[in-house]
């Protein structure tokens, strides 16, 4: 692996070039150069992992069986992307996607805005894999801007990275399988944690039975009941919490909460949150991918075939980007959807790729077993989705509350792309990624339509922030030339 | 709202956070090294001037923008802290630097 570290180090074309480094994309760079492809992949991180292996090489974390056995997993996965020929930009971001000028051969060339250290440039492959993970679900309750409440995950990285544990009184707030692995890292590493609020809503249970007998075959069961045994010692959890909410002046001071008719109130110094995770799909979103509603997950999924090329040709999405499944899973999906860029390459025979994916397809089927009862017992509560109080912030970048959206909804707005030009919400810095989901659940349930008749928020390139400097720097065709002149 | 676990070596690495020396550990982004330093936001919001602070620490939410080295909007969580980084926080929405707004009234 060659690692690089400027835009002017960067050749002019890839053959493959991927982005995100998490299990799916070091995965597909190491296949993709196996393949003797000339491989480029991009990670805005200072080193490989992704969030779930975040800080693999670097972490201060010694202690093994604190982050888990999961997590050193990712070793390998690191040490077979170094022993590739792949080339490696770290602390780079990508802006923008799209096809490239008319005139190559490749239909699916495509032309890539990166910027490293403030300097900015257009590459070009000939395919490209993103593999730009998930993101923790938006969880808008009263007070969730206040510092002191962050994510979980959030806490998770800290932990990672910086070897950071929450201090004083620390609540965590959700649910899923993460929230309780995610107390667990950070009770092992040291951390107090004074109680779990637990929303799982009492009555998923009852459906997700109908789908227990496969996760009762799956390594999730170990790993579940390993989790919920261990978070019954020396913590308090309080089950079927149905409302919360942070409260305090300029940071939180304490958390309320309902739990059948009782409501309590505890102090707090910080609250940690978590209601799963949903697709990460801004990037897939600005290049014009086609998407569906999954409504087992609640979220946005591009739709991909079985090389997960989505409707974009030469664009493809590997791992949790295009479908939740976990590490496991997307390392698996990295590795056929760089066959699948490989054939489309033509570096591989279709006999020759179908060969290759067939024992990765078998271990994906079993890696995906479970997972279904999983999605349907943590299908996260409407309540904690949908904003019940007026006053609670939907878009955190522009303050927009629940109670605005519904007001505008009752103007006569229909979705979340026309919302903007009433309320700016999605329009802030964060570019809608915090609250496209609760903007298209809110407007969908106040006009008592579904998600999909709603729609999501258009986005547009530049999908990360980069300076005009950097814009104005970049070398001008001169049809875009033409195209301002007066 | 944030402390180091014990024994961790590692190298220091000097900074500052609104001109006032602060310490990181050698590999911390900017966002973790003022979670670590015990700040309790990292800025003001530019509609209300709420306070927020990190929220995501994955380049995702922008809460943890930050001024650094004089460029403003930063992604701290995306950052590493470096030895002599000049941070600051931001407050609310930024003003026109006043040459231009001079000039402006001028004409």
């Amino acid at each position: 692996m060659k690692t690089i570290k400027d835009v002017a180090s960067l050749s002019e074309c890839y053959d493959l070039l991927i982005i995100g480094a998490g299990p799916a994309g070091m995965v597909a760079a190491a296949t993709g150069a196996e393949q003797g492809l000339s491989t480029l992949l991009i990670d805005e991180n200072p080193a490989p992992g992704g969030q779930i292996y975040r800080g693999i090489t670097t972490t201060p974390v010694a202690a093994k069986e604190t982050l888990g056995a999961d997590y050193w997993r990712g070793t390998d996965l690191v040490h077979a992307l170094t022993a590739s020929d792949a080339v490696y930009a770290p602390e780079t971001t990508v802006w923008s996607v799209g096809p490239a000028a008319e005139g190559t051969s490749d239909p699916g060339r495509m032309e890539v805005g990166v910027s490293v250290g403030g300097a900015a440039r257009l590459i070009q492959a000939r395919q490209v894999i993103a593999a730009t993970g998930a993101l923790e679900r938006p969880f808008p309750i009263p007070g969730w801007t206040l510092p002191g409440v962050m994510t979980a995950g959030g806490a998770q990285i800290a932990l990672k990275t910086s070897g950071l544990v929450p201090d004083g009184r620390v609540v965590v707030a959700g649910s899923g399988p993460l929230l309780y692995l995610l107390t667990a890292q950070l009770r092992a590493a040291g951390a107090t944690i004074s109680v779990m609020l637990d929303t799982t809503p009492l009555e998923n249970w009852g459906r997700a039975i109908r789908h227990a007998s496969d996760f009762l075959r799956s390594p999730y069961l170990g790993k579940g009941l390993k989790l919920l045994l261990g978070a019954e010692r020396g913590m308090r959890i309080v089950r079927g919490v149905t409302a919360i909410s942070a409260n305090g002046d300029s940071q939180v001071k304490s958390v309320r909460f309902r739990h059948g008719s009782k409501e309590e109130e505890l102090p707090c110094d910080v609250l940690l949150l978590h209601q799963g995770v949903v697709p990460n799909i801004n990037l897939a979103n600005a290049v014009g991918c086609a998407l569906d509603w999954d409504e087992d997950q609640l979220t946005w999924v591009p739709q991909t075939d079985d090389w997960y090329e989505t409707s974009v040709k030469g664009f493809a999405i590997a791992g949790d980007g295009a479908g939740i499944g976990g590490a496991e899973s997307a390392a698996l999906r990295g590795r056929i959807a760089a066959l699948g860029a490989g054939h489309r390459l033509g570096r591989l025979s279709a006999n020759d790729r179908d060969q290759r994916a067939a024992p990765v397809r078998a271990e994906l089927m079993r890696a995906s077993r479970g997972r279904r009862f999983l999605d349907v017992l943590y299908r996260p509560a409407k309540a904690f989705r949908i904003p019940k109080a007026d006053d609670t912030i939907v878009c955190r970048c522009e303050e927009v509350t629940a109670g605005k959206l519904r007001e505008t909804v009752a103007l006569g707005v229909t979705g979340p792309n026309q919302m903007k030009s009433f309320l700016r919400c999605g329009m802030g810095p964060c570019q809608g990624r915090l609250c496209g989901l609760t903007v298209t659940e809110l407007i969908a349930d106040a006009r008592g339509v579904p998600p999909t008749e709603v729609g999501g928020y258009r986005l547009r390139p530049p999908i990360k922030p980069i300076t005009l400097g950097e814009l104005a720097a970049l070398p001008k065709t001169p049809a875009a030339i033409k195209a301002v002149e007066r | 709202m944030f402390r180091r676990l014990p024994d961790l070596g590692g190298e220091t690495v000097n900074f500052t956070i609104d001109g006032r020396p602060a310490t990181a550990r050698l590999g911390d982004t900017v966002a973790a090294a003022l979670l670590a330093s015990g700040m309790e936001s990292c800025r003001t919001t530019p509609v209300s001037g709420a306070p927020r602070a990190p929220y995501c620490m994955m380049g995702v939410c922008f809460e943890c923008l930050v001024t650094i080295n004089g460029i403003g909007n930063r992604q701290g969580c995306l950052i590493p802290v470096a030895e002599g980084m000049a941070v600051e926080t931001q407050k609310g929405a930024r003003a026109i630097a006043s040459e231009y707004s001079a000039k402006g009234d001028a004409a």
